[in-house]
């Protein structure tokens, strides 16, 4: 595993082993018929956070937001929420709240309606109803749009009013299902911040189940990647893309080169691994739980490498290979290249493109020299 | 581009075929003479006979009553039948229970109508209910095949019906019967009013379920009038057909208009 | 605001009558569920399954006169319960040239029926599926609408139409033709039953017509197809579940069609259903009424079956 570097103590719960947590789900397993749609998942969520469920479809992320929201019946486990055992209550009897993918607005209810409908189940007096549908109102900035009907609403009109409607109750905990999904990139974007806005202001704990990376890459404090039934690691956004525990996690978040190699040296503060694949030796620069002669992978993102047409310094003689350029990708911000190395391996380099118009750019079948540092890729086991 | 000519004149003769019989019988209708295809002169005589004819009448009273009796009564089976068969993905007897619902539809009314016959003769003697046949036998036996047309028109209303919505109700505190009568019930509401108006209209509308299954005294409209057709063309019938047609012609075309109406608005949506 | 945001714990619950009634069934082990499925399964058990099931056991009686009019399946004599059943009534019905004749009689009249029916009806469903929008409603309700007019006086209609000095032969004898018998023939009952199950096969046709992408046609030209061509090797087999559907719901009910052969047909009309009528109604012997029914049931098991699975694909397109 590789070690990260260590922040100082912070008001991060999770990273106090003495937080009491506010969602505990134990051991949650849910079949469907013979398939497991979720096995085994441990999950703690603490107060105030945004938690991210990332997965593709069929990962079990939204099983597990439905198993929360009180919708299906977890085959095996417990789920506690504030402490209080909530696994077999039903969705009426339970501090949680939901915005739906589709939103789900009553079509035969107008926007003041729709918002209130949740309060009005609580039998709250009509005057105190009208007053907090106000304010949810200016929150989601909907004033004018209270007697509207679902149907005349634009779709990110429609996103607020399901948000709005969700929080009316003061939920303890919000569940959000693709809360962005049905948008237009653009909107999307305006939107992701205003969702932060929204739930740092009111401290409410959000769970948000997305397969969108980029999406749960800016909203999370943490993200739970969830892999056939299963999470495959849980982590700040960080901790995900540099630090990925496996394979798996490395290749889902985005893009990455992983090579397969043997491991020649194990030492505490470093680690030689030959890999015929890459062409050269990898000097890892910090200590990794493994053993000489173990075959395993190791991963490093596209922007992590660098290209050069000199042979650059060469300290450990390892980190540095040699390839040709096969293609270009002219992104704007960046350039992608896709060198191919001698033995066949192609690599993923991106490079910032820093100057305007560069006439001495690296170009389409140059010999170049691919090399990174000591500490940017990751050693995976699994 | 043959067919640009050849499916514009197929469909015009189709509906020529379809309205040229209804349409001769309605002009006829206000035909002064007897003979019912011999063109005499504009009058409404047969009108003003048909308001003076009791049998005609009562028999239309006793149909509307059982027309609408048994439409509710449909409307309430059909409607519970359809949640189950949406709603209840698996259960005990669900491919029998789908079985019994939709073969009505397709039954033939001669073996609907003497089953039903049969039974409650059956029943009587055994049981001694139903007393007698008559209006109580056929709302029984129409609610019966009715429920199985309400059941469809239902069904495939529940079945594009967005789920998340009960969910997202139940989410917000409401128990699954308040969730029922709040969001599915209002939301299903057209297709359960178009269904109690099929319903509605097949029982008016049928002849041999209710000729096995009534008994002395109780002749339904369509008994009245099939035993009047059999013995020859009659202008009252005429009229009576006139007035049943202009009524249910003005129905549709108002359900249409209104389904338009509503329509540009949803389109935005 | 933000302050009234803090999550607070909801106030506690209100009980409401729907609650506490729903606990109590709860309590005695009767769910949501089975209180939805209690109306229907019972009345249709009652009401369509028995039934069926007092037809087939009264078609194993023989007739006898009194009420009712057939003979006990079981009997007491002498203290011991006798179970008498009789076949003859199916013996009948296959040794009888009457019910053979009307059975090969009313499945050739139902299919040839159904067979004119898709003719008309093919173009009609493809016409009104190409249509522009605005009009394709205003058609559909055009064919909906004799549907939801009575159908008995839809069929008198017709007799108005093609007797002898109906509005046919009137106009045929503007142009000196010589009045057609049309009544009380054959042909009578094709065209009753063309026309009053017209929209049953239009329907299902229509909906998978409307289906088909305009781009398939488009690709099928392009790849070089006549239209005609087009129509055989992409229109046609995409519709075929519209075309089952559609078939299967007019021959169907037209195999125990009663009201069109008895006011259309002739006396040489041998249509099933009337024969069951005329057992029922005119000769009063129940129990062979109840064997025709049977074996009525048999002819029809097939075709419902196919029109099940046709409906399902027609749905699911």
């Amino acid at each position: 595993m590789a070690k990260k570097p260590q922040i100082a103590a912070d008001t991060r719960p999770w990273r106090d082993p003495a937080a009491k947590p506010f969602v505990r789900i134990r051991n949650v397993t849910k079949k469907f018929g013979d398939v497991a749609a979720v096995s085994d998942v441990s999950l703690d969520i603490y107060k105030g956070e945004l938690f991210c469920l990332l997965g593709g479809s069929g990962s079990g992320k939204s099983t597990l937001l439905r198993m929360l929201a009180g919708f299906e019946q977890p085959t095996a486990g417990r789920i506690e929420i504030d402490g209080q055992d909530m696994t077999d209550a039903p969705p009426y009897n339970r501090p949680v709240n939901m915005m739906f993918q589709s939103y789900a607005l009553f079509p035969h209810m107008n926007v003041e309606q729709n918002i209130a409908y949740g309060l009005k189940r609580d039998g709250l007096p009509k005057t105190e109803i009208a007053e907090r549908v106000a304010e949810l109102l200016t929150l989601v900035k909907l004033q004018d749009y209270g007697k509207r009907k679902p149907h005349q609403l634009s779709g990110g009109q429609r996103q607020r009013v399901a948000l709005a409607r969700a929080l009316a109750k003061r939920p303890k905990l919000l569940l959000l299902d693709e809360p962005l999904g049905a948008l237009d990139k653009k909107l999307r974007e305006e939107t992701q911040f205003e969702l932060v806005k929204i739930q740092e202001t009111l401290g409410v704990t959000f769970i948000v189940v997305t397969h969108d990376q980029e999406e749960a890459m800016s909203l999370a404090t943490r993200i739970g990647v969830m892999n056939q039934g299963e999470i495959a690691m849980i982590g700040e956004p960080t901790d995900i893309y540099e630090f990925p525990n496996s394979r798996f996690v490395a290749g889902f978040i985005g893009s990455v080169n992983m090579v397969e190699g043997t491991v020649t040296e194990d030492e505490p503060d470093h680690v030689r691994i030959s890999s015929a694949e890459l062409g050269c030796d990898i000097h890892v620069g910090h200590g990794v739980d493994c053993a000489p002669e173990q075959i395993l992978w190791w991963a490093i993102r596209p922007e992590k490498l660098h290209l050069s047409r000199e042979k650059p310094a060469n300290p450990f003689n390892a980190n540095v290979t040699h390839g040709v350029v096969e293609d270009i990708g002219y992104l704007g911000d960046m350039s992608v290249y896709q060198v191919v190395l001698d033995s066949g391996k192609r690599l993923r380099v991106t490079q910032t493109n820093t100057v305007r118009g560069n006439p001495d750019a690296i170009t389409w079948d140059e010999q170049v020299y691919v090399t990174w540092g000591d500490t940017s890729g990751s050693v995976l086991t699994v | 581009m043959r067919r640009s000519w050849f499916l514009p004149i197929a469909a015009a003769l189709g509906f020529a075929f379809l309205y040229a019989p209804i349409v001769s019988l309605v002009i006829f209708s206000f035909n002064e003479s007897r003979l019912v295809t011999v063109w005499s002169g504009f009058s409404t005589k047969w009108y003003g006979e048909l308001f003076n004819d009791p049998q005609l009448l009562g028999a239309a009273w006793l149909s509307l009553q059982i027309a609408a009796l048994s439409a509710t009564i449909a409307l309430v089976l059909g409607t519970l039948a359809a949640v189950a068969l949406v709603r209840f993905r698996r259960f005990k007897g669900r491919t029998l229970f789908s079985g019994m619902v939709s073969a009505p539809l397709v039954m033939p009314d001669v073996i609907t109508g003497l089953a039903l016959l049969l039974l409650f003769v059956a029943m009587e003697s055994t049981l001694g209910w139903p007393q007698g046949r008559g209006m109580l036998t056929i709302v029984i036996a129409h609610a019966t095949f009715c429920t199985a047309y309400v059941c469809v028109v239902v069904q495939s209303r529940l079945s594009d019906f967005d789920r998340s919505l009960e969910e997202a109700a139940m989410d917000l505190g409401a128990s699954p019967i308040r969730t029922f009568f709040d969001i599915t019930l209002p939301i299903i509401a057209p297709a359960l009013v178009s269904g109690w108006l099929l319903g509605f209209t097949l029982s008016l509308d049928d002849l041999v379920i209710a000729s096995f299954v009534s008994g002395p005294g109780s002749s339904t409209l369509p008994m009245v009038i099939f035993s009047k057709v059999k013995l020859g063309v009659s202008p009252d019938v005429n009229a009576l057909a006139t007035i049943i047609i202009g009524i249910v012609a003005l129905g549709v075309l108002a359900a249409t208009i209104l389904q338009l109406r509503a329509r540009p608005k949803k389109a935005r949506g | 605001m933000t302050a009234a945001h803090e999550p607070t714990i909801p106030p506690p619950r209100r009980l409401r009558p729907w609650n506490v009634v729903e606990r109590r069934l709860a309590r005695v082990g009767i769910t949501g569920r089975m209180l939805v499925l209690a109306a229907p399964v019972l009345w249709l058990l009652v009401f369509f399954l028995v039934p069926l099931a007092v037809v087939f056991g009264i078609s194993l009686a023989t007739k006898q006169f009194g009420r009712p009019p057939y003979s006990a399946l079981l009997s007491t004599e002498e203290g011991t319960v006798q179970l008498t059943l009789h076949l003859n009534n199916y013996i009948r019905l296959f040794t009888d040239n009457l019910y053979v004749a009307a059975y090969l009689s009313s499945i050739r009249i139902a299919a040839i029926a159904t067979v004119i029916t898709l003719f008309i009806g093919y173009p009609m469903a493809y016409a009104i599926a190409r249509a522009p929008d605005r009009w394709r409603n205003i058609l559909l309700m055009l064919v909906v609408l004799p549907f939801f007019t009575s159908f008995l006086l839809r069929v008198y209609a017709l007799t108005g139409f093609m007797r002898g000095n109906g509005v046919i032969n009137q106009f045929l004898g503007l142009f000196g033709i010589q009045p057609l018998v049309m009544m009380q023939t054959d042909f009578a009952v094709y065209v009753g039953i063309v026309y009053t199950y017209l929209p049953f096969m239009i329907l299902p046709l229509y909906t998978t017509l409307v289906k088909l992408d305009v781009s398939l046609f488009e690709a099928s030209a392009d790849l070089g197809a006549r239209p005609l061509r087009t129509f055989l090797s992409v229109t046609l087999p995409l519709s075929l579940p519209g075309i089952v559907a559609g078939s299967m719901l007019v021959f169907i009910p037209a195999i125990g069609e009663f009201v069109i052969p008895s006011l259309l047909g002739g006396p040489e009309t041998l249509m099933i259903g009337r024969v069951l009528w005329d057992e029922f109604f005119s000769a009063t012997n129940w129990p062979r009424a109840a064997a025709v029914a049977m074996a009525m049931l048999v002819v029809v098991v097939v075709p419902i079956m196919l029109l099940q699975r046709a409906q399902s694909a027609v749905v699911e397109k």
